[in-house]
């Protein structure tokens, strides 16, 4: 399986695509596809290219300023990608669905005014162990839907979920990359002690906390 | 003197602020008193301003600037003119006076700056414009554009959002703009390419305007950055709906050739992300999409025009030359607010 790396971080747009494309024109067999860039307005355009050439991707943000795109490379017999629509010709197995050939504005997927708040790092009331295991499913959840959210809010214990230690750190980086916006509440991660351990998105506080929720069209709580 | 720039990094108005950064900080923005006699830009989403000073007369403020999208410094003076000049046009208004708006570095090549002056003042002086000054301020890379006043009876202003059920959408230039300048920032556009642009990116919307004067418009704005749907959408203001008919929409061949390549600019993307939910595409092809969110640099006029009188008001316009063509119409209130078709229809 090949394996090729674009870095296209400090590229202003075309060229991150421009770039990618030219890398995946060499590949002679399957692979994968890594573009390393450094805003989401890129990603979205890396990933608008993927699903034009009926290839499935990824975006990840791996940083501050830094966002990673995996594209799986199908090879055919013939290196002509330009053959494959997003209709899923082309000779590929293992490809799924590609990302919503429905939605009309894809590949932004976020939902202006949805707010998911998690207020605690258990979902709902009862043994701690399930809580947790059902909050960890539930942000797993969240990152396949069609339509995400356009903020996510931690507060209290929620506010270890962001935090260096959680098993959601993944699923967040990945929502992050789409461009939703992940705030934690300051206050809490000073109450905890979690200051220096923030992994994912930015510091909040209550001023903002009411702001998004007073302007938000649905607010979704686990 | 050096005749190329080398300052050309997604210049014209790819360069402009994404419309959703931009009103999240106008909502926060206290708006003061209301003076009865501005007729236009209260509501600060205008790009220009339009004040009432007698009964028959009003002035129209605008200003626009920006940084290079051409290495030609003169050609990139009168792409800067055309467009700060538009908005003008775009209201109904005449041109008057102009002010130069400078930003140049110390170190540079001051016959390059003459060369842009030189480009702006002429396309003033076409307007039938005085250039009667301007402000100029050492920066680490080059803008210019100007500061444009000009006149029209307040009765006649074009409003940009009261097209109603019925009315016909013309556009007055072709798209593609964005995408062929892009496409010539990394060496790809061919020169017929960028000729196409440049000489679309320097006509003056002055005639297609004055040609309006003679019909009942209901909606008039200018393309460029928000790119042709983006204006579409401002047009509607949640008032109405439209369909757009893709294989109507005055495109240049070589923007499609260049979209297919994914010459894809960061400013398109961001017009897509703006438009999230109010536009959906109907068996349009990926590149035609690209394009009708391209942000245009001096782009055309998009009217829309009371239904019995477009057929006239597109001869004429045709008849003068211009590349107008009738895009699609306006419908009742509906979702999606803009559906656009692959194919024809009658827009007529």
């Amino acid at each position: 399986m090949e394996q090729k790396i674009v870095d296209a971080r400090g590229l202003a747009c075309p060229l991150p695509v421009v770039n990618a494309k030219k890398t995946l024109s060499e590949f002679k067999e399957s692979g994968i596809l890594t573009v390393l860039a450094d805003n989401e307005i890129a990603v979205q355009n890396l990933k608008k290219f993927a699903v034009q050439k009926g290839l499935e991707a990824w975006g990840k943000k791996t940083g501050d300023r830094e966002y990673e795109v995996t594209i799986q490379v199908c090879c055919g017999e013939s290196s002509d990608f330009r053959k494959w629509g997003s209709a899923g010709a082309g000779g590929t197995e293992e490809k799924k669905d590609f990302a919503q050939p429905e939605e009309p504005c894809s590949p932004d997927q976020r939902k202006k005014g949805l707010v998911v708040v998690l207020p605690a790092n258990v979902m709902g009331e009862g043994d701690e162990r399930l809580g947790r295991m059902l909050m960890k499913a539930f942000v797993f959840a969240l990152t396949k839907e069609d339509i995400l959210p356009e903020t996510v809010v931690c507060y209290n214990s929620g506010a270890y979920l962001t935090c260096e230690g959680s098993d959601v750190l993944e699923d967040f980086k990945e929502m992050e990359a789409e461009g939703v916006k992940i705030v934690t509440c300051g206050t809490c991660l000073d109450f905890y002690g979690l200051k220096e351990k923030l992994a994912v998105g930015t510091v909040t506080n209550m001023y903002e906390i009411v702001e998004i929720m007073e302007h938000a069209e649905s607010v979704v709580r686990p | 003197m050096s005749e190329k720039m080398n300052f050309c990094r997604g210049g014209g108005c790819t360069a402009k602020l994404g419309a959703g950064a931009l009103s999240h900080v106008l909502e926060r923005l206290p708006k003061g008193p209301r003076d009865q006699k501005l007729l236009i830009g209260y509501e600060s989403r205008d790009d220009g301003a339009v004040y009432q000073v007698s009964d028959d007369m009003a002035i129209v403020q605008t200003l626009d600037f920006f940084p290079p999208m051409v290495d030609d410094p003169y050609v990139f003076g009168k792409i800067a003119a055309a467009n700060a000049l538009s908005d003008v046009y775009a209201m109904g208004g005449e041109v008057k006076t102009a002010l130069n708006i400078v930003c140049f570095p110390e170190d540079m090549d001051l016959n390059i700056l003459g060369e842009i002056l030189r480009g702006g003042l002429e396309k003033v002086l076409e307007a039938g414009g005085s250039l009667a000054g301007g402000h100029s301020i050492a920066d680490d890379s080059v803008k210019y554009g100007l500061s444009v006043t000009g006149v029209v009876h307040p009765g006649k202003i074009y409003p940009n959002n009261q097209g109603r059920q019925g009315d016909c959408l013309i556009l007055t230039k072709k798209l593609g703009t964005g995408i062929i300048c892009t496409a010539n920032r990394i060496g790809e556009a061919s020169e017929e390419a960028m000729e196409e642009a440049v000489s679309s990116m320097t006509m003056l919307n002055k005639e297609a305007s004055r040609i309006c004067r003679n019909y009942e418009i209901h909606g008039c704005t200018d393309v460029t950055g928000f790119g042709f749907l983006g204006h579409l959408h401002e047009m509607m203001d949640g008032a109405c709906s439209c369909v757009v008919y893709g294989d109507q929409v005055p495109v240049m061949e070589n923007a499609l050739d260049y979209a297919d390549e994914f010459f894809l600019t960061a400013a398109g993307q961001k017009n897509r992300n703006h438009l999230e939910g109010f536009v959906r595409f109907e068996e349009v092809p990926f590149a035609l999409e690209e394009v009708l969110l391209d942000p245009q640099t001096s782009g055309g006029l998009l009217i829309a025009v009371k239904k019995e009188e477009a057929e006239a008001l597109l001869a004429d316009l045709q008849g003068a030359g211009l590349p107008a063509a009738a895009v699609g119409r306006i419908v009742e209130k509906r979702e999606p607010e803009i559906l656009v078709v692959g194919g024809k229809g009658e827009a007529l």
